[in-house]
C-alpha cells in the first residue's frame, strides 16, 4: 500500500533522484568541521521557526515592545523557553557562520571552481550580522535604545553621505517608532527573504561542485 | 542471531528511532502547542462579587447610588471600566433588596435618579424609568439591567458584578 503510494509520488517527483543528488552525493573524506554549513542551515531554520512564533505576541511599537516582551518572558508557556533559544541561537549562530568561514579559508576551499560560493557566503555572513544588529533593537530596553544609537551613528560616520546613512537606518534623524518598525520589518521579511535566497545559491553550488577535498601535500 | 525469542538489529533501530523520533516529537511539540494556546487557559478574572455597603448605611424607599471599578487584564494592558447602579430597599426585609444597573438600555448613557418626579432620568433622550426600572417613556428598548446580590451575615451587601438584562 505504502510502497505502491511512494512509487506513484517517486514516478511524479523524482524522490529518489532528489535524495540521491542532495543527501547521498559522494563525499570527500572529511571531518568535523565540514559540518558547520549544515549547522549554520540549521540555526537559519531554527531562528525562523522561534522568530514566527516570538511574532505571535511580540508588538513593534515603542508603547507595546518592552511589555510585549516581558509578557513572553513571564506571562505566556513556554515563552521563556521560545525567546531564549532565539536569543541563544542568534550568537550561536554567527559564531558557527563565522566558524565555518574560517574553516573554508584555512581548507582553501574558495579556490575554483567556488570562488561564488565563497562569495555568496560572504552575503551570508554580512546578512546574518544585519539579522544580528536588527533583532537587538527589538525588546526596546536600554541597551537595545543606546546599542542602536551608536550603531547607526557609526554608520553616519562615513563622509558626506554619513548624515542621509544614518537618517535611512533611523527613518529620520532620531531613534523613534519608526526606527522600530523598520527594524522589525527588516529583522522579520527583508534579511530574511535575502538570506533565504542567498542559501539556495549556496546550496545548489555546493550540490552542483561537491564539496572540496583537504589540500594534500602535492597541493 | 535471528532467534525467534530475540528482535533483529533492524527492527530494534526502527523501534527505537520510533521512540526517540516521539519525545523529540514531544519535546518541541508540546511547548509549541502550549506557547499558542496559553491565552485562551487563562482564568476569567471579571465577575469576582463587589462589597457595596452595610444594609444600615442604605436608606430604605430612596435608590441608594454605588459605582465600582473592574479592571480587565488582556495580555500586558489592563483596562478599567467603571460600573454604577442604585440599591433599592422597599422595606427592612433582606430578602426586598433591588439592585439596578444605572447603564440605560438605549445607547449606555447613565441614569440618574430624579427625586421630584420620583423617576430614573437618562440625560442622553430624556428616556424615563420607574423605581423598578421599568421604561416609563423614551427610546430604551428594555427595562434597567439588574445585579445579583447576596447580604452576608453582619449585613453586607455584596453583587456579582455581570448585568443581568430584565425581560421587557
Amino acid at each position: 500500500m505504502w510502497k505502491k503510494i511512494y512509487a506513484w509520488l517517486d514516478e511524479r517527483l523524482g524522490l529518489q533522484e532528489m535524495y540521491t543528488s542532495i543527501l547521498d552525493r559522494p563525499e570527500p573524506k572529511g571531518n568535523w568541521w565540514n559540518t558547520l554549513g549544515s549547522a549554520s542551515l540549521f540555526l537559519f531554520l531554527l531562528q525562523g521557526a522561534t522568530g514566527i512564533f516570538l511574532t505571535v505576541y511580540y508588538t513593534p511599537s515603542p508603547d507595546h515592545a518592552y511589555d510585549s516582551i516581558q509578557y513572553i518572558m513571564e506571562s505566556v508557556a513556554f515563552g521563556w523557553l521560545i525567546r531564549g533559544i532565539h536569543h541563544w541561537g542568534a550568537t550561536l549562530m554567527v559564531l558557527v557562520v563565522f566558524i565555518h568561514m574560517l574553516r573554508v579559508y584555512i581548507t582553501a576551499s574558495y579556490k575554483y571552481p567556488r570562488e561564488l560560493t565563497w562569495l555568496i557566503g560572504v552575503g551570508l555572513l554580512i546578512t546574518t550580522l544585519g539579522m544580528g544588529f536588527t533583532g537587538y533593537l527589538l525588546p526596546w530596553n536600554q541597551r537595545a535604545f543606546w546599542a542602536t544609537t551608536v550603531g547607526t551613528q557609526i554608520a553616519g560616520s562615513v563622509p558626506f553621505i554619513g548624515n542621509f546613512i544614518l537618517k535611512a537606518l533611523r527613518g529620520g534623524p532620531d531613534l523613534s517608532a519608526l526606527t522600530l518598525q523598520r527594524f522589525f520589518s527588516a529583522h522579520i521579511w527583508m534579511l530574511p527573504a535575502i538570506l533565504a535566497a542567498l542559501i539556495g545559491v549556496h546550496l545548489y553550488l555546493i550540490i552542483k561542485h561537491g564539496e572540496s577535498h583537504f589540500p594534500t601535500e602535492e597541493d | 542471531m535471528s532467534g525467534s525469542r530475540h528482535m533483529s538489529r533492524r527492527d530494534f533501530v526502527k523501534l527505537s528511532t520510533a521512540i526517540l523520533g516521539s519525545f523529540i516529537g514531544a519535546v518541541i511539540g508540546i511547548p509549541a502547542i502550549g506557547y499558542l494556546i496559553a491565552p485562551a487557559l487563562r482564568e476569567d478574572k471579571a465577575g469576582k462579587p463587589v462589597v457595596i455597603g452595610n444594609l444600615k448605611d442604605i436608606p430604605i424607599g430612596k435608590p441608594f447610588p454605588f459605582s465600582f471599578t473592574v479592571t480587565k487584564v488582556n495580555g500586558w494592558e489592563r483596562t478599567a471600566s467603571s460600573f454604577g447602579g442604585f440599591v433599592i430597599r422597599k422595606s427592612e426585609a433582606k430578602e426586598d433588596i433591588l439592585v439596578l444597573s444605572s447603564r440605560c438600555t438605549h445607547l449606555s448613557c447613565r441614569v440618574n435618579w430624579e427625586e421630584n418626579r420620583q423617576v430614573f432620568v437618562c440625560p442622553c433622550h430624556d428616556a424615563n424609568f420607574s423605581l423598578e426600572g421599568k421604561v416609563l417613556n423614551g427610546p430604551p428598548p428594555a427595562p434597567l439591567g439588574k445585579f445579583e446580590y447576596q447580604v452576608q451575615d453582619d449585613g453586607t451587601l455584596v453583587i456579582i458584578p455581570l448585568e443581568v438584562l430584565q425581560e421587557a
